[in-house]
């Protein structure tokens, strides 16, 4: 079965939009001109050239093979998101958004950013089309991201750091979505995930849902059909939902979405707003969200700052409540065993969000077996997050440099 | 629950109308808002106190919401401390009550609080608490159609906003679902004091004023007896002001407040309050 949001905007129960009533006109704008140009031949052809010679794509699909022989289960794939122009899936939305603004006739763009892919992304795509663009950035975020700080100002992004709040993702959508209320007759809000009020959740599926086509048509070539499994990292949840969407409700292909569990569950110090959270609205959705019973948001954590985040796209709410995907998590010290593996293992540094999915992937590759074929998502590369790790292991950069070659 | 006041048997009707009834006298309502819990648990009362001294014909209660995304930096400082303060939901009821017997009480209410109590618990209690109507800025008209019948069943009144950028078709549609007062917002933009009203304001009550039945009240960023007066000549029938007293709070405490509110009152009755 495939999941259609109709036209108010919801998958099931989950999903609407409630923001403020000034927001509204421009989310009629945007979804009248999504409609007027998904289709449209010269619109589709732009997206298209650009996604091939800007972005690289098509991304490759890989034989992860000392791994595989490591786990000893089934095989393992990675779909290589990170070999996309600015390191991560977060390219393929903010191309086609940036599209969409233009033929809108928005001057200004304004973005969040959690780890800052997608400010990186947003700033990238503003400089390709010659927009003026505005990132917002928990002040925490912009400590433990420096390198993408410095990326975004070199691409011409004013990084605006907010200090609302823990200073991380959720406090720079209030900030963005402020911004957009005070400023939306010129300016288009390029929101990086599958959240957000209708109809971001559908657009932002629709054009993260490239790696899944292309994952489908790949599996076909190289394993003559379908994966067994798929697995995603899921924070917000735009390239879980990228990867999945072709293989909703097929029968063989399991999907799995890993969310961060922080120093665990039982802290209550996590992201996983789907594994630990309840059903709630925040940022113009109503989905599963991390809460008191008072119904105030409560501020997630994780070691991945794309993954700390108290709620999750509305489309994963429903997939979840239909078991057409399960939902799992994976701690801190967990995800970070698994990017030191794939480092060392396959010469691929993973972002830590990634690292989430590769270590999940590893319990799976045994539950499969031999034989059986597994595709991770390999939704971006690590350089960013090299500062953080060497912080959490202990060792300032020269120490890792000797640790490395002690090896 | 037993009404203070002795003067109207207007007000033994329900909440919405007592509500209503606030904007009836041709003079302009003046509806003061405080956050619940701020600056200090017992200080908020002593603020309401202030208002209602000043004679505040309809009191604004702002719920404390962790991620208040319509409101700018005044009002999030509020809330936050609100919060710190421990004010919980239990609390914003039980604040209400100490005044909605003597003057209509609107919560401005973030939808999760509500959806997190569950709407029909939520309603209840705050029907309880003679709370007459709830301004909830992230629950446009379309999300709010179950819950509006609701809370027509529990008498308590639904005001919804509109905004500069609200087209006319919905404009009627909001028209329909107001059952208390229409909140006029009258910027593009977050709350906070602004030193003139904005242009757009006026072209907005216009709109309002031909297709609403119920009373148009004006907000965010009304911060001058100057500004609200303007209001008042562009049809506004009540004015709504609450960073500008937020910060008044902040700097001066709740007499301060008072003091300029009884200006601010003072103005509009000299000015274009007699409209209509």
């Amino acid at each position: 079965m495939q999941q259609e949001t109709d036209k108010t905007g919801y998958f099931g129960s989950f999903g609407g939009r409630y923001v403020p009533e000034t927001l509204i006109h421009a989310l009629e704008e945007l979804e009248e001109a999504y409609e007027r140009y998904k289709g449209d031949p010269e619109f589709v052809e732009e997206l298209e050239g650009l996604s091939r010679d800007f972005v690289g794509r098509a991304t490759p699909f890989m034989f992860a093979e000392r791994l595989t022989r490591k786990w000893g289960g089934a095989n393992v794939w990675f779909k290589r998101e990170d070999l996309a122009h600015t390191g991560a899936h977060k390219i393929n939305n903010a191309l086609g958004q940036i599209l969409l603004a233009d033929r809108m006739g928005k001057s200004r763009i304004i973005a969040e950013t959690g780890a800052g892919q997608h400010g990186v992304a947003t700033a990238t795509v503003a400089a390709l089309y010659g927009k003026e663009c505005v990132v917002y950035m928990g002040e925490e975020d912009t400590r433990r991201q420096a390198p993408n700080v410095l990326r975004m100002k070199l691409l011409g992004a004013e990084v605006r750091p907010v200090t609302s709040g823990s200073g991380t993702l959720k406090a720079a959508l209030n900030e963005a979505i402020r911004d957009w209320v005070t400023n939306v007759e010129d300016t288009h809000y390029i929101i990086g995930t599958v959240a957000g009020p209708a109809p971001y959740p559908r657009i932002v599926r629709d054009l993260q849902a490239v790696i899944g086509r292309e994952t489908e048509a790949q599996a076909r070539e190289r394993l003559g059909g379908d994966p067994d499994a798929v697995v995603a990292c899921v924070g917000g949840g735009s390239n879980a939902i990228g990867i999945f969407h072709p293989f909703v409700g097929r029968e063989g292909v399991r999907l799995v979405g890993v969310e961060a569990a922080g120093r665990g569950l039982e802290t209550g110090e996590h992201g996983a707003s789907l594994t630990g959270g309840a059903p709630g609205v925040l940022h113009g959705s109503l989905s599963y969200v991390l809460q008191t019973a008072d119904g105030q948001i409560r501020e997630a954590h994780s070691i991945s700052a794309g993954l700390d985040y108290p709620s999750v796209g509305p489309e994963h709410a429903y997939l979840k409540d239909e078991g057409l995907v399960e939902y799992v998590s994976v701690t801190d010290e967990e995800a970070l065993e698994a990017f030191l593996s794939c480092s060392r293992l396959e010469g691929i540094i993973p972002a830590l969000e990634s690292a989430h999915a590769i270590s999940y992937a590893e319990g799976l590759a045994k539950e499969l077996g031999p034989g059986m074929n597994m595709v991770v998502n390999m939704s971006g590369r690590g350089d960013k997050d090299i500062g953080v790790v060497a912080e959490h292991l202990g060792i300032d950069a020269r120490e890792a440099e000797e640790a490395s070659g002690d090896e | 629950m037993s009404s203070g006041r002795t003067e109207g048997q207007a007000r033994a009707v329900s909440p919405a109308e007592g509500l209503r009834a606030a904007f009836a006298e041709g003079r302009t309502a003046l509806i003061p808002y405080l956050t619940a819990g701020y600056p200090t648990l017992e200080g908020a009362y002593e603020v309401g106190e202030a208002y209602l001294e000043a004679g505040a014909d309809v009191v604004e209660i702002g719920v404390p919401f962790s991620d208040p995304l319509a409101d700018g930096p005044t009002i999030q400082n509020t809330t936050n401390r609100a919060l710190e303060n421990g004010a919980d939901l239990g609390y914003c009821f039980e604040f209400a009550s100490r005044f909605s017997g003597r003057a209509p009480v609107v919560l401005l209410v973030y939808y999760n609080n509500i959806f997190a109590r569950g709407a029909e618990e939520f309603l209840s209690e705050a029907a309880g608490t003679g709370v007459s109507g709830l301004v909830i800025p992230d629950l446009p008209i379309d999300e709010a159609v179950a819950f509006r019948e609701m809370a027509g069943e529990k008498g308590v009144a639904i005001c919804p906003l509109v905004a500069p950028t609200t087209r006319d078709a919905r404009l009627e549609k909001a028209a329909e679902a107001a059952s208390g007062f229409v909140y006029c917002v009258s910027v593009a933009g977050v709350t906070g004091a602004r030193e003139v009203l904005p242009q757009g304001a006026v072209e907005l009550l216009r709109r309002v004023r031909q297709k609403f039945s119920v009373p148009a009240a004006l907000g965010f960023g009304i911060s001058t007896p100057e500004a609200a007066v303007e209001a008042a000549e562009a049809g506004a029938q009540g004015v709504i002001v609450g960073s500008k007293l937020m910060q008044i709070v902040a700097d001066g405490g709740p007499e301060a407040a008072g003091a300029w509110l009884r200006e601010l009152r003072a103005a509009l009755d000299r000015g274009a309050g007699t409209e209509g």
